[in-house]
């Protein structure tokens, strides 16, 4: 008998087979993954998890006989009071004998449910989609060194040993310096035992004889493998330069700003930073809020914390221009800025804001979003009609030619639409 | 094969050797390590040998993890299989249901192969190592080597080299086709997997020289036998030529013919010849396959009944602690425990509660014989070595003769068996048959028919081919009870199977009572394959 412990083996066998389920189930998939996401908090989003879709397309059929219909027997343990000749009534459903054949467990039968990765599950949830203008992508300074295999060496540890190529310089060796092969000694060997038997040729035996020493001689002197034989596995660093990004989160935090809006703008900020995450090795974010001044904050300050005063955009726009010229050098950074704001400004800061943008900041990023949020119960007509302050500034400024992404938010319901239209692949809708 | 669908919580594995074992003691606790492996291996086989008489293919054990014991699920158990997405489906459902605790997963998987493969999973206490090796390694082990069907149709020496080959085969052409043709083809195959076995040994055909002599000798005889006489005998009418066309065709294509991949294989006239190789994959593996269906209720009550023989014998002989052999029975009884038909987790009848409790009704049958058993088993009654008997049986029976020749009155009384019969023309259902005197044949008739491929699998056939016409293929589905086909799936199925043959299909279900057709399928070919 053989004990083999496979526990070491590779696991993930599977692996193969899954992936080509999902190519299989990809529509389906993705219809339930965009489903599952609706009602899913964005937290949520990141762990992957259970989805569930219709069995009807992966379905394998086969020839069976139909579950209805026709004469059907059951043969049944438990008998209790039947007697022979006895009538039932049919029950319902036509589960044979009064036994239930439906399926066990509360799962309808229509429905495959299954588990993705995380992996997986982003993947699916943002395909299609592409990072814009990513010509201008920037490759980091800071570079992280990894080996690359490069030819042998003569010096080494013991562990990187090229045997094949030490055999082979071994073998050439020998051959080169004629080293007698095992084989031939035997021969001569057999042959002067054969003539020590029969002696009839003693000059023959004689010449043998020498023959033999010189051979073992010169096998003593040539050994089988010289220190010159050796080769090593060579391994050289390379640096490989890494991709990285940095992400702005701007956002006004004034009275104006219901939960509901900062709720919306938090889902539109995670959806992008999962984007990022996904093209960038690196992704940092910077958290900017801004009333009528503006400051760099932590994640749970910037969603959470009230703040009252009025509303200054433009001071926000200095604050990340700072924290650029501080930390993000746009030479090495990747930069992306989405901003949400509920559309005030102050009247008199919209010709400043525009120019920090058009001039500062547009030429650093390789994006720039601005969402606007509404309320939830506004109308859709009177929302999508009201120019704000904000929206009539920037709007002058993609007339003019900046790059700018610009839309409107009011429903959660609306982000992800709104996301997937802004990073769509081709990427010809510049305009809301 | 998996010995039952619970799972035994248990610490992690931890090292150990033999330190202080009580006297005879194969193990102590749950802890085990590779040396209490074969400890137990050899105490069982021990008793496996000499005093059961088993004779088993050499065994390998292999220690798995969960993980790896999913894996082997989703690709039917085996250890290699090539690749598709069908396996990832089923182990994303395994998976599923294993994570949420909805299922445990089998103690033990086992493979028909020589040497016998048994993968024992590492989560396992060394009770359950005990049971899972007397139960795989030497009650299904024996099985295998034994029983006429699986020496018949399958090749335990050869299926791993097979499957080897078919791995590399389906992920070369996934190479140099693309995977969505291989998948086409292998969906197609997988559809037409219950209708790609030959259920009859095949009569060998006779090469070009041995028909050659044949018909010199037939001449040599007719010469012999010539008489003028028979000349003037009035001969039968010849027949339309209609009919001695339809015979050439039949006999040219082999027809009618129940094996659709076989004929898929040798005829179909659009298929590239990588796409006939993966359908003969597909339909050996298939094949191999086949005896499992046809043995569940002997090959588990064969190997339920070994175990629990061997389990006994180590705990008679102090082998093995009263506590390991509180937590076999268990376990033991959990798996051949027979839910009543009202019960309503009623999930059919259980092939390990009946496999085993037919076994031990044999054993009691051979060695303590009432006068019933007497009357209805004169063969066996009495004859005590029931050991015998039972290798006997196991070596020559599959589930359906196996319950029509050893269902016992006995046990149909025990297990309160009765017949129900459901006529879709009534109104009610009918109790046929109850465990009475007057029973006890039409009960063991009904349940021999139940585990009866002839009854359970449709009765499909290739009947014919539209040669000089639309090259149409004609199937004929049989009915039996007057029950037809799944709608659905055989309409997805024709598709697969027009896709394959290039052209029309037609599936004509026929009721042989009334030679009536009941109803018509047909599918057309969606695209080329190629």
């Amino acid at each position: 008998m053989h004990i083999v412990d496979r526990r070491l083996n590779p696991g993930g066998k599977s692996l193969a087979n899954r992936q080509r389920f999902l190519r299989r189930a990809k529509a389906l998939v993705k219809r339930a993954v965009r489903d599952s996401s609706k009602e899913r908090s964005i937290k949520d989003l990141e762990a992957g998890g259970e989805v569930s879709i219709p069995l009807d397309g992966v379905r394998e059929p086969r020839l069976r006989r139909s579950g209805e219909g026709g004469v059907r027997d059951y043969v049944l343990p438990g008998n209790k009071d039947y007697i022979e000749g006895e009538r039932i009534p049919r029950p319902p459903r036509g589960g044979g004998g009064g036994g239930s054949q439906g399926s066990p467990g509360g799962e309808g039968e229509d429905d495959f449910r299954f588990a993705l990765t995380h992996e997986e599950f982003v993947d699916l949830f943002l395909e299609d989609l592409e990072l814009p203008d990513l010509a201008k992508r920037k490759l980091a300074t800071t570079e992280q060194l990894s080996w690359r295999r490069a030819g042998f060496s003569v010096t080494g540890s013991p562990a990187n040993l090229a045997l094949t190529r030490t055999m082979r310089n071994s073998l050439s060796r020998r051959i080169a310096l004629r080293r007698p092969r095992p084989d031939a000694i035997a021969a001569l060997e057999e042959e002067i035992a054969e003539l020590e038997r029969t002696k009839d040729d003693p000059i023959r035996l004689e010449e043998a004889r020498e023959e033999l020493a010189r051979m073992k001689k010169r096998t003593r002197a040539i050994p089988w493998i010289d220190p010159i034989d050796l080769r090593y596995r060579r391994s050289e660093a390379v640096p490989r330069p890494v991709a990285q990004a940095v992400m702005f989160c701007l956002m006004d935090v004034s009275g104006s700003m219901t939960e509901h809006m900062k709720d919306l703008a938090k889902r539109f900020f995670t959806l992008l930073y999962l984007f990022l995450k996904r093209r960038y090795k690196h992704v940092e974010i910077v958290f900017i809020r801004h009333t009528h001044e503006a400051s760099e904050v932590d994640e749970e300050t910037f969603f959470y914390s009230p703040e009252t005063g009025g509303t200054v955009v433009s001071t926000a726009l200095e604050e990340m221009i700072r924290v650029m010229r501080d930390r993000y050098r746009p030479d090495d950074w990747n930069i992306y800025a989405a901003q949400a704001s509920d559309g005030d400004n102050t009247s008199s800061d919209n010709a400043k804001t525009a120019a920090l943008l058009t001039e500062e900041i547009l030429p650093a990023c390789q994006y720039f979003a601005y969402l606007e949020v509404g309320r939830e119960d506004d109308s859709p007509m009177g929302f999508g009609y009201r120019q704000s302050d904000l929206w009539r500034t920037y709007d002058l400024a993609r007339t003019a030619g900046a790059q700018i992404a610009m839309r409107k938010v009011r429903h959660r319901r609306d982000i992800y639409p709104v996301f997937r239209e802004l990073f769509a692949k081709k990427g010809e809708q510049k305009t809301a | 094969m998996s010995l039952a669908d619970q799972k035994t919580a248990k610490p992690g594995m931890r090292t150990g050797t033999r330190r202080n074992l009580p006297e005879g003691l194969l193990f102590e606790g749950a802890d085990w390590d590779f040396d209490t492996i074969q400890r137990v291996f050899d105490a069982c086989e021990e008793i496996a040998i000499d005093e059961l008489g088993l004779d088993v293919y050499p065994n390998q054990v292999e220690v798995i993890t969960a993980e790896q014991m999913l894996d082997a699920y989703s690709s039917i158990g085996m250890p290699l299989f090539y690749k598709h997405w069908s396996f990832g489906k089923h182990f994303a459902s395994h998976e599923a249901s294993y994570r949420k605790g909805m299922r445990g997963l089998a103690y033990e998987i086992v493979i028909n192969s020589n040497p016998c493969i048994s993968y024992i999973m590492e989560e396992n206490t060394a009770t359950m190592q005990t049971l899972v090796i007397a139960h795989a390694a030497f009650g299904h082990n024996h099985f295998f080597k034994n029983n006429y069907l699986f020496k018949q149709w399958t090749d335990a020496d050869g299926i791993l080299d097979y499957l080897e080959f078919a791995k590399g085969f389906i992920s070369d052409c996934e190479e140099r086709y693309g995977h969505g043709p291989v998948e086409m083809v292998l969906d197609a195959a997988h559809a037409l997997m219950g209708q790609a076995v030959h259920r009859y040994p095949r009569k060998v055909r006779p090469d070009l020289r041995t028909e050659e002599k044949r018909e010199r000798e037939r001449r040599l005889h007719e010469e012999r036998m010539y008489n003028d006489l028979w000349r003037t005998v009035p001969t039968k009418d010849k027949g339309t030529p209609d009919d001695a066309d339809l015979l050439r065709r039949h006999a040219l294509l082999q027809l009618p013919q129940e094996n659709i991949l076989y004929f898929l294989e040798k005829t179909a006239p659009k298929l590239a010849p990588w796409q006939r190789e993966a359908l003969r994959i597909v339909r050996l593996i298939a094949q191999y396959f086949y005896p499992q269906g046809q043995t569940k209720v002997m090959n588990e009550g064969c190997a339920t009944y070994v175990h629990y023989k061997i389990m006994n014998r180590l705990h008679e002989t102090g082998r093995i602690s009263d506590g390991s052999m509180l937590e076999f029975l268990r376990s033991h009884t959990n798996v051949v425990y027979q839910p009543q038909f009202d019960e309503p987790h009623y999930g059919g009848v259980n092939p390990y509660a009946l496999g085993f409790a037919m076994m031990q009704d044999i054993e009691r049958i051979c060695e303590t014989p009432t006068d019933e058993d007497r009357e209805w088993f004169p063969d066996i009654a009495g004859k005590g070595d029931h050991m015998a008997v039972l290798r006997d049986i196991w070596a020559n029976y599959r589930d359906e003769s196996f319950i029509l020749q050893f269902l016992s009155p006995h046990l149909m009384r025990q297990l309160k068996m009765f017949h129900v019969v459901d006529d879709e023309d009534e109104p009610d259902l009918e109790v046929r048959a109850i465990h009475d005197e007057r029973g006890y044949r039409k009960l063991r008739r009904a349940m021999a028919r139940q585990y009866d491929i002839a009854h359970t699998d449709p009765d499909i056939q290739i009947v014919d081919v539209d040669l000089a016409g639309d090259r149409r293929l004609i199937l004929q589905h049989t009915m039996l009870n007057r029950v037809g086909l799944e709608e659905s799936d055989t309409r997805r199925t024709l598709q697969h199977l027009a896709d394959l043959w290039g052209y029309d299909v037609l599936m004509r279900e026929v009721d042989p009572e009334t030679e009536m057709v009941v109803k018509e399928h047909t599918a057309s070919a969606r695209r080329r394959l190629v």
